[in-house]
Parts: structure tokens; sequence; C-alpha cells
């Protein structure tokens, strides 16, 4: 166990936790917008293995890791216009129609990785971690901190210009409002559709870029690559309580844990016979602070409901 | 009359909306189909679909007790007479290649563990039709894909992967005259038409330990593993203990998925930042876990397929699964007439386990002529694994 204090070693967990962070932060930030306007999308994960597959597809052979998030980006926005089509102007019931996004998102990204690549091979080169010009110098705290990838500094700032968008902007204020009392928002003039259509559009392109930073970090593809990881960042929104910060802090907590119990095992601190429960800690942690939060935090009111005009 | 016109104004309103709605689900009913389209894509067992009605009705013949084989061999006499001669191509051409399917739990491109065995079919010297279902990650699924291929006539089927026992001892004996292949798994779960396969990962890791220990210059070894449980387990416990017979300290992680691609990566990370300067692991999920290595100018070493593709600078050499050793063996047994009842284990003895390099990686010349003679050694029994 000494061996984990050793600033090296922290230095590495920290930095191993904040990587592992960057798609639950950049997933868990849109779903949050678009939970706030009251729509639920069980399909994050789908959307992220699609987009994942489009940034590597584009990576592999344009070697442009930019116009790779940038296809990413168009992705999630594409299948943003379909779930806002279907759950939205169709009304159809949010929780059943993100899992078939889901579906359709795993199978197609599949079948295309099948058909296009087969044999996964590496991209030709990952997003490259850069060094904040004077912080990331500072000893042990810059190489935990301020050396990372431009996703991953991207998914940090995007956090503040999320609660801003939410409170200080007419459009956050609408997004509040239709996710509490939809009647209410629509009888003062608030177009409760095309707002909850934004929502959705901001929330699946933010689904994109996550699948995009895990498949540009990792430098490579394969099927079901997000392995539920979009699920996680739908229960860190329930963590958060549905605010950015709370995302922020789930997605770290969740990342760090699973670094700490990695670390713990590579250093035999976890004996191995503990190794399967020790990989679930971050999960059951996870669902002891949504035990804890139950009953204090409120969700959005018309979560899950489709408005209909009366 | 102003409550008129807004009556009005609302029909044409709803009349509007209803039309909309009527486009709405008729796109709705096309992505439908494109969902369904997506989701038969996914698997190659759909490519077979004339095949398997013809399969309906080669089974329907052959189950109609009503005719003996003397009245079959007349009327085959008969038929050839009309033709006029036919000669044996014409006949074997009749009797079709030998349909296999295989289930496997990811991806047929994997580089492990799916990979495999797609590979060992495509090895075989004889006529196949094979049709795959892969990234069958529920059990479930697995089972109705090879209740599905029986149904269709299939001649062998292999359940690729040891969490599909259960379903096979369900499946089997409702088809008596199928192959079903199962593995790995070293029992037959007691049915005569179930062949099983192991391989013996250690005497491969073994080797792979020896390599990696002379290559260690700090001493530490890093291995990333799945869940503790097959052949991962096997091939885990020979390369620590082959490293640690050449002095090596190895770590083991199991990430506890098979699939999670971002957490074989960090395992790897967190390896490199306890000292660790080789790595190897098991799974389809390592590919995370070489990318770290490559970026570090890590060497690995790979099993199950070979893996230099992934990363042609640092593979130093994969134990690669040669299954068609012994389903060459099943399918000669199949030919005269045992369909099942047997367990058979790929080694490096026979030939089912072969360490290959990577020829682009300066391996030195002394450890390159040390694993040859562990492999000797294993083979031999001169040497234990410890498994």
């Amino acid at each position: 166990m000494s061996q984990f204090f050793t600033l090296s070693v922290i230095v590495s967990v920290v930095a191993s936790g904040i990587r592992l962070a960057t798609p639950y932060l950049l997933a868990s930030l849109g779903e949050t917008i678009g939970q706030r306007s009251g729509v639920l999308n069980l399909g994050v994960d789908g959307t992220m293995v699609l987009a994942a597959f489009a940034a590597y597809y584009t990576a592999l052979k344009l070697d442009n890791l930019w116009l790779a998030v940038f296809v990413a980006f168009l992705v999630g926005l594409l299948i943003g216009v379909i779930y806002a089509l279907i759950t939205v102007s169709l009304h159809a019931a949010q929780g059943i129609s993100g899992i078939g996004i889901f579906l359709f998102g795993l199978g197609f990204s599949d079948l295309l990785f099948q058909v296009w690549v087969g044999t996964p091979l590496p991209i030709p080169s990952k997003l490259p971690p850069l060094g904040i010009p004077g912080l990331s110098s500072i000893p042990q705290l810059g190489d935990a901190l301020f050396r990372h990838n431009l996703m991953t500094y991207g998914a940090f700032l995007l956090v503040p210009v999320v609660i801003f968008l939410l409170q200080k902007t007419t459009f956050g204020m609408n997004v509040r409002a239709v996710g509490e009392n939809p009647q209410a928002a629509d009888s003062l003039g608030v177009s409760v559709e095309r707002t909850r259509v934004v929502a959705i559009l901001l929330g699946s392109s933010a689904a994109g870029l996550a699948g995009a930073a895990l498949v540009l970090q990792g430098g490579i593809f394969q099927a079901n690559l997000t392995n539920g990881l979009g699920f996680i960042a739908v229960a860190i929104v329930y963590f958060g309580a549905w605010r950015p910060l709370g995302a922020m802090a789930g997605s770290l907590l969740y990342g760090v844990v699973n670094a700490i119990v990695l670390q713990l095992k590579a250093q035999g601190t976890i004996p191995r016979s503990a190794s399967d429960l020790a990989a679930m800690a971050p999960a059951v942690i996870t669902i002891l602070a949504l035990v804890f939060l139950a009953g204090r935090v409120k969700a959005p009111a018309a979560l899950t409901k489709p408005f209909t005009r009366h | 009359m102003a409550r008129l016109v807004i009556n009005i104004e609302y029909m044409g309103e709803n009349t509007m909306n209803t039309k909309h709605r009527t486009w709405f689900r008729l796109l709705a009913l096309l992505f439908s189909f494109g969902l369904v389209a997506a989701a038969c894509g996914g698997s190659d067992a759909d490519d077979g679909g004339a095949d398997a009605g013809e399969a309906t009705e080669t089974t329907a013949a052959a189950d109609d007790e009503a005719m003996s084989d003397e009245e079959m061999a007349a009327m085959d006499e008969e038929e050839m007479a009309d033709d006029g001669a036919m000669s044996d191509e014409e006949m074997a051409a009749m009797d079709g290649p030998l349909r296999i399917a295989v289930v496997a739990p990811s991806s047929k491109d994997d580089l492990a563990f799916s990979q495999s065995m797609v590979d060992a079919i495509d090895a075989l010297d004889r006529e196949i039709d094979l049709q795959i279902t892969d990234g069958t990650f529920v059990v479930e699924d697995a089972a109705a894909a090879v209740r599905g291929y029986a149904e269709d006539g299939v001649d062998v089927i292999v359940a690729h992967g040891t969490q599909y026992g259960g379903s096979l001892a369900e499946i089997a004996p409702d088809f008596p005259d199928t192959t079903f292949i199962w593995g790995t798994a070293a029992d037959t779960l007691g049915l005569d038409n179930v062949f099983a396969y192991y391989p013996a990962a250690d005497q491969g890791g073994y080797v792979n330990g020896i390599l990696a220990a002379g290559l260690s210059t700090s001493g530490k070894i890093g291995v990333v593993g799945p869940i503790e449980a097959g052949d991962a387990v096997a091939y885990i416990v020979g390369f620590q203990n082959g490293a640690e017979s050449k002095g090596a300290e190895v770590s083991v992680v199991y990430t506890g998925s098979f699939g999670d691609v971002a957490l074989a990566a960090e395992t790897a990370t967190a390896h490199l930042a306890n000292g660790a300067d080789v790595l190897t692991g098991t799974a389809q999920m390592v590919v995370g876990a070489v990318g770290v290595a490559n970026d570090a100018g890590v060497p690995w070493f790979g099993t199950q397929a070979n893996q230099t593709s992934l990363a042609p600078d640092i593979v130093v050499a994969s134990q690669v699964y040669h299954w068609e050793v012994v389903l060459e063996e099943m399918l000669a047994l199949r030919d005269s007439g045992t369909i099942g009842g047997q367990a058979f284990e790929v080694n490096l003895a026979n030939g089912g386990l072969v360490i290959e390099y990577n020829d682009a990686f300066d391996l030195p010349d002394d450890l390159r002529a040390e694993a040859d003679a562990a492999v000797a050694g294993i083979i031999d029994g001169s040497i234990s694994t410890g498994a």
C-alpha cells in the first residue's frame, strides 16, 4: 500500500482518472442539457459508438484528427435529428426510442466496421498530450492536470459553458422551463418542441464528441467499443443532480476510482482473489451515491413526458 | 363569427398536423426497416438464406423414412441414366460443401479469440460453406443462433465460447444428427454429438514469459487480463511462471471486462507507472493496451492470434491458436460416423499452438534460442509450465 503513496504513482493515477473521465464528462454534459429540457436519451451509448467509428474511419483513412472530431460531431447531430423526430415530433416513448437508437448504433457501427475495415488497425496518430505553458512545468501537479490532449481540456472547459448556457441565457431558461412545466412555458410563448429539439441536438452532438474522444485517445476501434459507457454517462447525470458541475464530479469520481483500483491491482495491493469485486467498485460507489442523493434532489418534473398541447 | 374563424383555423392546423404525422409515421416506418436491415447486416448468418432453404429440403428428404436405401439408390441410377453420364466431380458437387457455422462472442476480426477460430476454419483442407454469427455478447442470442443453424440443417456448428455450454446442453440433444463443437472446454457435456476443444495456453504463455524476462531491463513485467476465467488464466499462469523462472517480477491485473478497451489501455499505463518495461495481455480488449505499449516503445507479447499488425514495431511474438489441427481430427471422425463425444487439446506438440515471431522486431539470437529450447522442453516433458 505504501507504494501507492509515492508522488509518481499518484500523478499517474490522477492523470489516468482524468483521461478515463473525459468521454463520460462530454456525454453526461450533453445528456444534462437534454434531460433538463425533459428528454431522456438512452441512446447515448449507440450514438457514441457510431460516432466513434466515424471518427476512427476518418482518422484511419485521412489521418486528420480534427476532421475526425468534426465528422463524429456531425454523426451525433444526425442521430440527434432522428431521435428528435421520433420523440418530439412523433411523441414516441423516450425510453424505448433511446434503446432503439442504442441498438441501431451498436449494430450499424459493427456492420460498417466489418465491411470497411475488418481487422482492427491502429490510426496513424492519436491526440497528443499538450502541456499548458507555465502550468505544465509545475512539479508533479503539471503532469497530473496540465498535460492532456485538447479534447480533455475542451471537455472540462465545456462545464462553465454549459452552466452559462443553462443559467444565463434565454435558451437555458427555456430549457429549464420546458423541463419543469412545458404547459406553462408554452402558454408564455416558448416553443416547447423547438427548445427540446435543440437540446437533443446539443446532447447528441456531445455524445458524438465523447465517441471521438474515446477512439482518438485509444487510437483504435473495435465492435462495441463503448462497452456500456453511454449508460454510465446517463447514470452520472442523475448522480450529478442534473447540474453540469455534478456531472463533472460524477465523471471524475468514476474515472479516478477506476484508476485507483487499476493501480492497486497492478501493485498487488488488491489480491487477485478480490479482483472481480474491485472491478465493481466504481459502479458500487455510483449506486451508493445515487441512493444517498435520492430524495435530496429533484429530477426535472417533465422528464420523459412527451409534450402535447391541450 | 370570430369563433367560427378560430375554429376553421384550428381545423386547418389539425389537418396539417395529421398530414405531418402521416409523413412522420412513414419516415418512422422507413427508419424501422433501416434498423432491421442494419441488425441483419451485422451477422453473416443471413448471407446463407438460400442455402438454408436448400438445407431444409435436403433434411426433409433425408427424414423421409418411407423410402429405403435401395429405392434411393435405384432412383439415383434412374436420374443418372436420364441425365446421361455424370462424372465423379458432378457427384461431389451434388453432395455440396460441408456446411459449418460459427457462433462467437466478439468480432470475427478481433485479432484474438474469435478470429482464431474463423482463421482455422478457413485453413481447413476441404470445401466449406461457412456462416458466422459473431458479436453475440448475450448468451441467449448465441443460443438462438445455434438453434437456428441446427434447424437450418447446418452440418457442424461451432459454439466458440465457454459460456455457451449451458445452452448447448439444452440444444444439442434436440438435433442428434448435427455435430456441435464447443470450446474452450475439456468435456463434451456427456453428449455423443458434441466435440470439445481447449488450448494448453499455458505452454505458449510460458515461452512468451521467458522471452519477456529476457527483454526486460527493469525486471518488471505487466499483464493485462480480462475476467479471470478460461484460457486467459492458463495463458497468464504459464506466462508468469515462465517469466519468474528467469527472475522477473510479474504484475497481473484482471480488468473485469473482455471488451473495455479504455480500461485495458489505462491498465497498461498503470503497469508502466510501476516500472514495467514489457507487457502482455489476452482477450479482445488488449488492442487498447497494445496502443499504450506502442506509444511507450515497450515490447508486447500476444496470444490467441498474431497481433503483429496492431503494432509492427513492438510486438515480439504471439502464441497463435491453430484450431484447424483438432478440427481436422473432429471432421475425420465425423466422416467415419463418430459425430461427437471426444475432447481435444491444442498444444505445442500437435502444432495447434505455434509461437509466431515478428521478423521486424530485433530479437537477440540467444533469446530466440532459449525460447526454442523451452518449446522443445515443453514438448518432450522436461519443462513443466506449472499450470
